[in-house]
C-alpha cells in the first residue's frame, strides 16, 4: 500500500458508473405511444460532449412528423382533459416517482448527453425534475383553488420546445403544468440533448400515461419551427435565445396560440462591502460556472462595489483555482464539458472580443482534456458597460467583473441592460435587499444566494428575458384558457 | 372467518399507536369490537387518561420536526401513506365492511376514496401557502408578507360513523400542514383506525405526528379537550351535548375549535379543515438603502 | 502578503503587537471583531455539505486515512480514567495496528492534567516519545473557575511535561460581551504554557461552539483567540451536546486563511468530538484541502480531537489492504 500512496492529496479519478443507462443504437420519434422513424427515414447522430463519442442516432422529424405527433396530440386531447383532475393527479404523482427510481440512470445520461457534472445532474437537475412533477401533480385536481376562477378550462395542444442547458428539467417544466392542467403536448428536446427525453417517454409508457399525451419529435431547428408553426397548436412554450424567441413572436403574430418565452438574460450579481464575503464568493462561483454557466440565469456580470473590490477578486480567484475542470462522469469535477463545438466557438469568440476590448482576462492553471469541448473557468476584470462582454449573453463559465459605487449606481448598471431575468444581491442589510429587489428589473432576485430553483417558485424574466412564468401557481396560467 | 376452513387463522391484536410505538393501554383494559351483526371480530385497546397524557406528550415532542420539514417532505410522506394503503387494500376492505356493514364493493369505494384522499391532501402540502398567504401592499416602505403557520398539537375526535374514509379526511388536512394530532377512534368501529397506525408507521412519517387511541371517546375526549399543551381540537366524533361540554372545556386555553357539523365525506373536502388549524403569521420589513 | 511564520514561533509574538491597537480596549476589540464580515448560515452550510459530496477513492483514499491517523489526539477525558486506561491509550497510539507496523502512529494523546506523568511515561515505555502529550486545562470543559485556578491547573500540567495544552474559554465572558476578558484569560494561559527552558507548550484554543450558538460568534472567537496567542484553534470539548460540525469547522479554516493573510501568522485547527468514521474524518481533510491546501495538511496545522475515529480508520486501511470489510475484532479495544 506504502508503495501507490501519493504523496499528496490528489483525488484519485472517481466515476460514476455508466452501466447504469442502456443507450440504444438508435431512437425514433414518439408519438401516439410508439417510437416511429422520421417519414423521410432521416437520423442525427447525438454525441457526448466531453468526448465526442457517438452515443446514438436520432430521427430528424420533418414536417409530416410533426403533422402527425399534433394530430395525435389532438386526438388525445379529449379523453385526457375529461379525465377528472385527481386521475390527471395520479398519472403525474407516478411520473414523479418513476423518475425518482430511475434518477441515477436519467443523470448519467444527462451528464453523458450534456457535459455536464454528474454531482450537478446528481444532485440538482435530477431532484428538480421529480419535484416540478410532484408539485404540479397536486395541481391536477386543485386548479379550482389556483386562483382562475372556479373551473378552468386547458388550452388543447401544447407545442413546447426547450434548450440544451438543462434538457430533462427544462422538459419537466414544459410538461408538468401543461399536463396537469389538462393539456396534451408535442415537446422538441434540443439538437445536442435528445436522448433524456427519449427516455422520458419511456417513463411515459412505465407509468401507463394514456397514448398521445405526450408526444416528442426530435431534430434541429427546422422541426422547432414547423411545430412553433402548425396551425393544430394553441400553445407555444419555448425556452431559449431571446433571437429566437423573437422569431416565434413574429410566427404567432395574428393567431390565437398562447405563447410563453423565456429567453436569455446577463444578470447582474451585485456585491456590497458588507456582504457575507465567503458566501458570497461561493455565490459568484455557482452564479456564473455552475453547468459551465449554460445557464439564462446566470450571474454573469459582477457588480461589486469598489471598497471591496481587490479583496473579493483576491477571494474569487483563489476559489477558482479549487475548481475541477474534466471528466463529467467524476463525482469530484465541478465544470465540466461546453455542450457543443457551435457553443465553444460562440464562447471563444465573445471572450477574444472581451481582450480586444481591453478588458483583462484571467484563467486559472487547469488542464482541459484534448477530446471534446473545454474551456476554462474564466474571469474578466476591467469591464464596462460598453464592453461586448458586459452586454451579450456569453452563455458559458465566462464572468465579466465591473464596479459600482453606490447603491443607486448598482441599479442604473444592473438595469443597464435589454435583458432582465434575474439579479444576485449581496449584503448583510435586510432593508438595503429589498429596496435593490423593488428596484431592480428582473423575474426573480435573489439575495444571498444564486441559482436557486423551486417548483413552488415563479420563474421568467422581464423585458427581452421572455415574458410569462413558470412554477408555482402562477406556471398554470400558461396552460389555462384564462 | 376464513376463506379456507382447513385452517385456523391468526388474529391480530389491536394496539394503540402512539410516538410512532403500539403500546397496550397502561390501564390494561380492553372492549369487545363486533361487526354489524354483532359478531365479535377483536378487543381493541380501552385507552385511558393516562394514555391521552402520553398521546400529548408524544405530539408535542413531534411537532417540531414535523412543522420544521419541507413541505415538499411532507407532501411526499403523506403520498408514500397512500401508496403503502393501496398494498393493503383488501384489509382495510374487510375491515370497514366488518366495521360499517357494507358489502365489499361499498366498502371497496369507501378504501378508494380514503387512499385518493391522502392524494389530495399530499398535493396540498406546498400549495396551501400560496393559497392562504399573500404580500400585502401596506402604504409604506415596507416589504409585508404573510403566511400561514401550523397551530400546533390537535386533538381529533374522528367521526363515529365513517370508521375509515371520515377518519383520514380529518386527520390528513390536520398534519398536512404541520400540526401533530391526537385521535380519538370512531367508539364502535376502532379497527380501521388503529390499523391505518400500522400503515403510518411504515411510511416514513416520524413517530408521533399522529397518535391513535381508541376506547369511550367521552372519557378520552375530557382530558384532550381540557389539556393546556393541546392547541386545536376537532369535535367531529362528538355527540352535541359531549361537543358542547369539550368546547367549553376547550375555551380555558383558547382552542382553536372546530364543531362537529353532517358531513359527506365522499364530497370534495375543500380547503376549510386545513385552514382551521394554521395561523396567520405577517412579516414587516424596512425597504431602505 | 506577509511571509508566514507559526503562531508557535517567537516572530509571532512580534506579527501580534502589530495588532495591538485592535486589542488596547474592549470598546476597541469588539468594534475590531463585530466588523468582521458577516457569516451567511445557509451558505456555509451549503459549501460545508458540497464539500461533502467530493468522492475520495483508491490512492487518495489510502493517504487520506494514513494522514488522519497521523493527525489524531487520542482522546479520554473520563473521570473514571486510571493509569492504566492511559497506559493502553499511549500503547495503542503508539502501535495502533499490531498486524500492521506501517501504520503510522497518532499525534497526541489527550489526557487531564493529573494523568500528562502517566501518558509520557508510558510513551515512552511503548517507543512513542515522539508522540505528543497534551493536557486538557483551565478547569475543563466548563471553564467556570477563577483565574489562578485555571493558570495553576495549566502550570501543573506543563510542568508534569505536557507538550500541548487544550484550554477552554470563558463562555459566560464571551457572551456577555466581555470579549476583553478572554483575550487576557487566553493571553495569560499562554504565558503560563512556558518552560523553564524556554520553551513553551503549545496552547490549542477551546471555544466550545455547540455553546457559542451562531456562526458570528464562531469567527469573532477565532479571531479573538488568534490575537491572542493561540497556536490553535479547537471546537469542542466534545462534552456538550453539539461538537464538531463541517460547516464551524470550514468557518474556522477560513478565519486561520484570513488570520495568515492578515498578520502572516500560522494557526492550526482541531475540530473535537463527534467524529467517529473514516468517512467524516475524510471530508474534514477534503475541506482542509480546499479551502487551506497542502500547508495545512499535516499534523503540525490539523488535528482531529477522537477516540473511536482511530478504529474505523484501522478497519477501512485493512479493507483497503485485503479487499474485504473488518470487523470490530479485528482491531484493538482500549
Amino acid at each position: 500500500m506504502a508503495s501507490t500512496t501519493p504523496m499528496t492529496f490528489d483525488y484519485a479519478p472517481a466515476p460514476e458508473s455508466r452501466a447504469v443507462v442502456d443507450i440504444a443504437p438508435s431512437y425514433g420519434l414518439f408519438i401516439n405511444g410508439e417510437f416511429t422513424e422520421a417519414a423521410d427515414g432521416k437520423v442525427f447522430k447525438t454525441i457526448s460532449p466531453s468526448s465526442e463519442e457517438v452515443l446514438s442516432e436520432v430521427a430528424q422529424a420533418t414536417a409530416e412528423d410533426v403533422d402527425r405527433a399534433v394530430k395525435a396530440a389532438r386526438t388525445a386531447f379529449t379523453a385526457w382533459s375529461a379525465l377528472p383532475g385527481s386521475e390527471r393527479a395520479k398519472y403525474l404523482f407516478r411520473i414523479a416517482r418513476i423518475i425518482q427510481e430511475r434518477s441515477r440512470e436519467l443523470a448519467v445520461l444527462e451528464s453523458l448527453d450534456n457535459g455536464k457534472p454528474i454531482r450537478e445532474s446528481r444532485d440538482a437537475d435530477l431532484p428538480l425534475v421529480a419535484a416540478h412533477f410532484f408539485y404540479y401533480a397536486g395541481w391536477a385536481d386543485k386548479l379550482a383553488h389556483a386562483g382562475y376562477g372556479p373551473d378552468p378550462k386547458p388550452l388543447g395542444v401544447a407545442g413546447q420546445v426547450i434548450p440544451w442547458n438543462f434538457p430533462l428539467l427544462m422538459l419537466a417544466w414544459k410538461i408538468a403544468p401543461a399536463l396537469a392542467a389538462g393539456n396534451t403536448v408535442v415537446l422538441k428536446p434540443a439538437e445536442t440533448t435528445p436522448l433524456s427525453a427519449l427516455f422520458f417517454a419511456d417513463i411515459c409508457r412505465q407509468a401507463g400515461l394514456p397514448k398521445g399525451v405526450v408526444n416528442i419529435v426530435t431534430g434541429d431547428g427546422s422541426t422547432g419551427a414547423e411545430l412553433v408553426g402548425h396551425p393544430g397548436i394553441d400553445k407555444v412554450a419555448f425556452t431559449g435565445s431571446t433571437e429566437v424567441g423573437k422569431a416565434i413572436a413574429r410566427t404567432v403574430a395574428g393567431t390565437s396560440k398562447k405563447v410563453t418565452l423565456e429567453l436569455g438574460g446577463k444578470a447582474a450579481n451585485i456585491v456590497f462591502d458588507d456582504a457575507p464575503i465567503d458566501q458570497a464568493v461561493e455565490g459568484i462561483v455557482n452564479g456564473i460556472f455552475f453547468n459551465q454557466g449554460h445557464v439564462c440565469c446566470a450571474g454573469s456580470r459582477l457588480l461589486v462595489q469598489e471598497s471591496v473590490q481587490d479583496e473579493l477578486l483576491d477571494a474569487l480567484k483563489r476559489r477558482m483555482r479549487t475548481l475541477r475542470v474534466g471528466d463529467p462522469l467524476d463525482k469530484n469535477t465541478d465544470i465540466g464539458a461546453i455542450n457543443s463545438a457551435e457553443q465553444l466557438a460562440r464562447i471563444r469568440t465573445l471572450a477574444e472580443a472581451g481582450e480586444a476590448e481591453g478588458a483583462e482576462r484571467w484563467a486559472p492553471d487547469c488542464e482541459l482534456p484534448s477530446s471534446g469541448f473545454w474551456f476554462a473557468p474564466t474571469l474578466f476584470t476591467g469591464v464596462t458597460q460598453a464592453h461586448r462582454i458586459a452586454r451579450e449573453e456569453i452563455f458559458g463559465p465566462v464572468l465579466s467583473v465591473l464596479t459600482f459605487r453606490t447603491p443607486e449606481e448598482a441599479v442604473a448598471k444592473a438595469n443597464n441592460t435589454p435583458y432582465g431575468l434575474s439579479a444576485g444581491i449581496w449584503t448583510e442589510k435586510g432593508s438595503r435587499i429589498l429596496w435593490m429587489a423593488n428596484k431592480l428589473r428582473a423575474g426573480v432576485v435573489w439575495s444571498n444566494t444564486f441559482n436557486k430553483f423551486d417548483p413552488t417558485s415563479p420563474f421568467g424574466g422581464y423585458k427581452e428575458s421572455g415574458y410569462g412564468r413558470e412554477g408555482g401557481r402562477h406556471g398554470l396560467e400558461a396552460y389555462l384558457d384564462v | 372467518m376464513s376463506d379456507r376452513n382447513d385452517r385456523l387463522s391468526v388474529l391480530k391484536t389491536y394496539k394503540l399507536f402512539v410516538g410512532g410505538t403500539f403500546p397496550r393501554s397502561e390501564s390494561g383494559r380492553v372492549y369487545e369490537v363486533t361487526d354489524a351483526k354483532d359478531r365479535w371480530l377483536a378487543n381493541a385497546p380501552q385507552a385511558s387518561q393516562k394514555d391521552a397524557r402520553d398521546a400529548v406528550v408524544a405530539a408535542r415532542k413531534a411537532f417540531g420536526g414535523w412543522s420544521g420539514a419541507t413541505a415538499y417532505n411532507r407532501g411526499q410522506i403523506l403520498y408514500r401513506v397512500a401508496e403503502m394503503l393501496e398494498g393493503r387494500r383488501d384489509q382495510f376492505v374487510r375491515e370497514v365492511a366488518d366495521a360499517e356493514g357494507l358489502s365489499k364493493s361499498k366498502a371497496g369505494a369507501q378504501v378508494d376514496a380514503a387512499i385518493d384522499r391522502w392524494v389530495w391532501y399530499a398535493g396540498w402540502s406546498d400549495k396551501i401557502a400560496q393559497i392562504a398567504g399573500s404580500a400585502n401592499p401596506v402604504a409604506g416602505p415596507y416589504f409585508n408578507l404573510s403566511s400561514p403557520e401550523p397551530t400546533g398539537v390537535v386533538a381529533v375526535l374522528a367521526p363515529q360513523d365513517s370508521s375509515f374514509l371520515g377518519l383520514v379526511s380529518v386527520i390528513a388536512p390536520a398534519i398536512v400542514t404541520g400540526n401533530t394530532t391526537v385521535v380519538v377512534t370512531s367508539e364502535n368501529h376502532p379497527l380501521p383506525a388503529l390499523s391505518l397506525g400500522e400503515v403510518l408507521a411504515t411510511s416514513d412519517l416520524p413517530g408521533g405526528v399522529v397518535n391513535v387511541l381508541s376506547g369511550r371517546t367521552a372519557e378520552i375526549a375530557a382530558p384532550l379537550a381540557a389539556h393546556q399543551d393541546v392547541n386545536a381540537i376537532d369535535l367531529t366524533g362528538a355527540a352535541p351535548e359531549l361537543a358542547t361540554e369539550l368546547e367549553t372545556a376547550a375555551a380555558e386555553n383558547l382552542k382553536r375549535v372546530v364543531r362537529p357539523q353532517p358531513v359527506d365525506w365522499s364530497a370534495d373536502p375543500g380547503t376549510g379543515r386545513m385552514l382551521s388549524f394554521l395561523e396567520t403569521k405577517t412579516v414587516w420589513h424596512p425597504m431602505g438603502v | 502578503m506577509p511571509t508566514t511564520v507559526p503562531a508557535y514561533g517567537k516572530e509571532a509574538a512580534e506579527r501580534l503587537a502589530s495588532m495591538a491597537d485592535v486589542t488596547a480596549s474592549d470598546g476597541a476589540l469588539r468594534r475590531f471583531l463585530h466588523g468582521l464580515p458577516g457569516v451567511d448560515a445557509v451558505g456555509l452550510q451549503a459549501r460545508a455539505a458540497t464539500l461533502g459530496t467530493r468522492s475520495i477513492k483508491t490512492t487518495a483514499k489510502a493517504y487520506a486515512i494514513d494522514l488522519a491517523i497521523s493527525m489524531i489526539d487520542l482522546t479520554t477525558l473520563e473521570g473514571a480514567d486510571t493509569p492504566g486506561k492511559v497506559r493502553a491509550l499511549c500503547a495503542k497510539g503508539a502501535n495502533p495496528d499490531p498486524t500492521d507496523r506501517t501504520v503510522p502512529k497518532v499525534a497526541a494523546i489527550c489526557v487531564y492534567g493529573d494523568m500528562v506523568a502517566t501518558a509520557k511515561e508510558a510513551l515512552a515505555s511503548a517507543g512513542g516519545s515522539d508522540i505528543h502529550v497534551a493536557a486538557v486545562a483551565t478547569a475543563f470543559p466548563s471553564g467556570r473557575a477563577a483565574m489562578p485556578v485555571k493558570l495553576a491547573d495549566t502550570r501543573d500540567a506543563v510542568a508534569a511535561g505536557a507538550d500541548e495544552i487544550d484550554m477552554v474559554i470563558d463562555r459566560g465572558a464571551f457572551l456577555s460581551g466581555r470579549y476583553l476578558e478572554v483575550f487576557e484569560e487566553i493571553k495569560q494561559v499562554k504565558e503560563a504554557c512556558a518552560r523553564p527552558d524556554g520553551g513553551a507548550a503549545h496552547l490549542k484554543v477551546i471555544f466550545e461552539t455547540g455553546e457559542l450558538q451562531t456562526y458570528d460568534n464562531v469567527r469573532r472567537a477565532s479571531w479573538l483567540a488568534m490575537l491572542a496567542g493561540a497556536d490553535f484553534i479547537k471546537t469542542s470539548t466534545g462534552k456538550v451536546a453539539v461538537n464538531a460540525t463541517p460547516p464551524v469547522t470550514l468557518l474556522m479554516l477560513e478565519a486561520v486563511r484570513d488570520f495568515r493573510a492578515t498578520t502572516g501568522v500560522q494557526v492550526g485547527v482541531k475540530p473535537a468530538g463527534g467524529i467517529r468514521t473514516s468517512k467524516d474524518a475524510i471530508k474534514y481533510l477534503v475541506m482542509v484541502n480546499e479551502t487551506l491546501g497542502e500547508e495545512w495538511l499535516t499534523a503540525d496545522w490539523f488535528r482531529f480531537g477522537a477516540s473511536s475515529l482511530l478504529n474505523d480508520l484501522l478497519m477501512q486501511r485493512q479493507k483497503l489492504r485485503t479487499g474485504h470489510y473488518s470487523g470490530p475484532d479485528y482491531v484493538t479495544v482500549d
